[in-house]
């Protein structure tokens, strides 16, 4: 055979497998499902091509939702007038998180929570994706570099030393390794001990009450300023025993773990 | 004709030592997750481990054996030095200072996104720079193989190109080829991210990039082992090859066949039309051509061997077979393995039947029998093969030899037809552990039992293979002769022009990537709305 023979041979079998492929995957298979509801062949090659030709209209959220955008590097580095901004702006706070940002109440403990988490429900506050009667006034008159600077300060203080992991006990199974066939992650793959994702805070030394309330009120939604819903379905699943063992794991309350009266 | 010896022992070394490493981590990830060993207590570890063992195995290993490979067939096919043996060695330190750019960041748990790289997951920087460059690394071997054929073929005009080496500047092509999409996937969309200049990624949109990659590059692992199946196995069991032009058809139907069929790998993603699966689909099962035609080839070029060996009848000659030579051996295992392999293929590459198995432990099961099994079995007759001729020391124990391929078959068997088996039952892969306690999970747990002994299996084998070759370094010094490759029953006069170059098979090879893919990827690449928030993995405790 000469060259041309080769050429032509080679490249028309070529064309000739992607033209009939083309016309029954574009063309037979669209048509001979009815359910699509095609409309001709126009629509049937689009449809298999997939145009998106009738978008489907946004689902509306039933709440409002988070606005914030987290990033690897967000406020990575601070300078010491931010941080001390930050420790006088955070004198109103002291009330309720503890003149060291170590609170002695069901509020939170922020002293070495990572800045961008705290800086998170700053925002969501502010925004309304987030709603708590005592927070909620707190943040109204905060400016951007406001809630920058009391994030930073709290991020420089010392971080308490987890008080479960002193103890040297074995982590429950729901922070170690979550519950596999319900599809929970552990706890700990975001939340620090094991792996830490950008926007989870540290939960170490948090009060076990905060702890249990904040799952319940994910579990009904009443708290929805999570990005992509992954707390509230996280929440949704995890039985109150869970609950209860993640809440003295991380508050290191309680001695052994027993289930409290409910 | 070796010169370069050490260049190619390097490239060698590099790729089985780092080859024995991850070979460790790959059992050690199955233990982890059998019913042998209780839930691992942080799954980070089972991650980093996934993806140390998947970088080492996909990307390093093989390019390493192929561009070793490569220099050692462009010497003694072409009967030349290796011109540009400084860019070789640049290329052969890009690799080496890639991998270990990569694995750092995966050691320190800063990029446990798998070797598949999962954008939106988001590891550290360093990671995709690393495989950057070994990538680049492996592109200067890509043009030193073109450019030592180019000037052989000014040398030697009008003569046919001796197959090995028409074969693997074909390999080194589709490399070159298949590479730009993960390329592009890491360049324009994951280091950007990576680096925190932007925040949101078109994981879509990846995903098609990296199945660019992810077919045709098992395809370039496939290489070498075709490359021995026809120039070293005849030779090494006094054969002939049976046909030389049906070898260059099998080979360039690669270049064709090899790159318009990764789609397969998002039969289930949304954002690929079906229209675009089906045709992908469609060229997937093209893919047994050339490999039908190699089986054939291979099989008749053996039985000219039994038969001049003095074997008889209709399949009588099978048992005049040299079958205590370990290239022998090594070929028929991979042949068993490659026809299991390939046979589960079939259900992957069926958009229907798919279904059913996506994202299981099948899938892990079917690639490592063909890639661990059928591929890397050859790698090691290779080594075996070439190895006299590198140490300048014969391998002095053949019965090792048979032992360690014997070790390996068995071993690649017996762990992945289990994880068959389980994937049917739907157990899916890249897990870190499993409940079976749990009703639903228990009935896996004998199959991955089983599966962990073949793991261990491997172990060995892999330990035993790196004894073999250290011991060649320290045999009595014989000299092996120059390298030679099968010669053809009809050694080739001359051959058509388009089947001793590559022009109409790399311009079919890009107009069916054109074709194939471009509407997928242009659809996504000017849609403003199929971004998402990157997530970063790793960081502080």
């Amino acid at each position: 055979m000469k060259r041309d023979g080769w050429t032509s041979a080679s490249i028309g079998a070529t064309a000739i497998v992607f033209v009939v492929s083309a016309v029954v995957g574009f063309i037979l298979l669209p048509l001979a499902q009815p359910h699509l509801g095609l409309t001709g062949l126009w629509d049937a090659i689009c449809s298999a091509a997939g145009v998106v030709s009738r978008p489907s209209p946004a689902v509306e959220a039933p709440q409002k939702g988070t606005t914030v955008v987290m990033t690897p590097n967000m406020l990575a580095s601070a300078d010491a007038q931010s941080i001390g901004r930050g420790a006088t702006l955070a004198h109103q706070c002291a009330i309720c998180h503890g003149p060291a940002g170590i609170s002695r109440a069901d509020s939170p403990t922020l002293s070495g929570q990572f800045a961008p988490a705290i800086y998170k429900q700053l925002k969501d506050f502010k925004t309304g994706a987030r709603v708590n009667a005592v927070m909620s006034p707190f943040v109204v008159n905060l400016s951007e570099q406001d809630m920058v600077d009391i994030s930073v300060y709290y991020a420089y203080l010392p971080r308490l030393p987890s008080p479960w992991r002193t103890q040297d006990r074995p982590a429950p199974k729901i922070v170690a390794s979550g519950a596999p066939l319900r599809g929970i992650a552990p706890c700990g793959s975001c939340h620090g001990d094991l792996d830490h994702k950008v926007g989870s805070p540290w939960l170490g030394g948090q009060s076990a009450g905060y702890f249990r309330g904040q799952l319940r009120n994910f579990a009904s939604a009443d708290r929805h300023n999570d990005i992509n819903e992954q707390m509230r379905t996280i929440a949704r699943r995890m039985t109150p025993e869970e609950i209860d063992e993640a809440a003295l794991y991380y508050s290191g309350e309680a001695g052994p773990i027993q289930p409290l009266p409910r | 004709m070796l010169t370069s010896r050490r260049l190619i022992i390097a490239h060698f070394w590099l790729a089985f030592g780092l080859f024995g490493l991850a070979l460790l981590l790959g059992a050690w990830q199955m233990l982890m997750r059998s019913p042998l060993s209780g839930w691992i207590e942080n799954p980070e570890w089972y991650y980093r481990s996934l993806t140390a063992h998947g970088t080492v195995m996909a990307y390093v290993f093989p390019t390493l054996i192929a561009m070793g490979f490569g220099y050692a067939i462009s010497e003694s096919a072409l009967e030349q030095p290796l011109i540009g043996r400084r860019w070789a060695w640049a290329g052969f330190w890009l690799v080496a200072v890639g991998s270990v750019t990569a694995v750092v960041p995966v050691a320190l748990g800063r990029a446990s996104v798998l070797y598949t790289f999962y954008p939106p997951l988001i590891g550290n920087g360093f990671y995709y720079v690393g495989i950057v460059l070994a990538v680049v690394g492996s592109w200067i071997w890509v043009a030193l193989m073109s450019i030592n054929l180019r000037i052989w073929k000014r040398a030697n005009p009008g003569k046919p190109v001796p197959l090995a080496m028409f074969a693997n500047v074909a390999g080194s092509y589709l490399w070159a080829w298949t590479a730009v999409g993960a390329a592009l996937e890491l360049l324009l969309q994951i280091i950007p991210v990576a680096f925190g200049l932007v925040s949101t990624i078109d994981a879509g949109l990846a995903r098609i990039f990296f199945s660019w990659t992810l077919h045709a590059i098992v395809y370039f692992w496939l290489f070498p082992t075709y490359i021995a199946y026809y120039t070293i196995v005849p030779r090494a069991i006094g054969g002939r090859v049976y046909s030389d032009a049906m070898s260059r058809i099998a080979f360039v139907l690669f270049l064709v066949v090899a790159m318009p069929i990764g789609i397969h790998h998002a039969f289930m993603d949304p954002e690929v039309g079906a229209g675009f699966k089906f045709v992908h689909s469609v060229f997937t099962a093209l893919v047994a051509l050339p490999t039908l035609l190699t089986v054939f080839t291979i099989c008749a070029s053996v039985e000219i061997a039994a038969r001049l060996r003095g074997g008889r009848g209709l399949f009588g000659w099978v048992t005049a077979l040299p079958w205590r030579n370990p290239i022998m051996l090594a070929l028929a295992f991979s042949f068993v393995m490659l026809g299991f392999g390939g046979a589960g293929g079939l259900i992957n590459m069926s958009y229907q039947l798919d279904t059913s198995i996506h994202n299981t432990q099948w899938i892990t099961g079917h690639f490592h029998l063909i890639f661990g099994g059928a591929i890397v079995i050859m790698y090691f007759a290779i080594a075996y093969d070439l190895w006299p001729h590198l140490t300048g020391r014969p391998l002095a124990s053949l019965g090792l030899m048979r032992l360690q391929l014997w070790l390996w078959f068995v071993g690649m068997i017996v762990t992945t037809f289990p994880w068959h088996w389980v994937g049917i039952l739907g157990m899916p892969r890249r897990m870190a552990f499993f409940d079976y306690g749990d009703p639903a999970l228990a009935p896996l747990a004998f199959s991955v039992v089983l599966s962990v002994l073949g793991g261990f299996i491997l172990v060995l084998s892999g330990l035993l293979f790196l004894v073999v070759l250290l011991r060649g370094h320290r045999t009595a010094p014989a000299e092996a002769g120059p390298y030679r490759f099968a010669e053809a029953l009809h050694p080739p006069v001359s051959v058509p022009a388009v089947l001793n170059g590559y022009g109409l098979w790399v311009g079919l090879m890009i107009a069916l990537t054109v074709s194939n893919y471009g509407y997928p990827i242009l659809q996504l690449a000017v849609r403003s709305d199929t971004a998402v928030q990157a997530v970063y993995v790793g960081g502080s405790r």
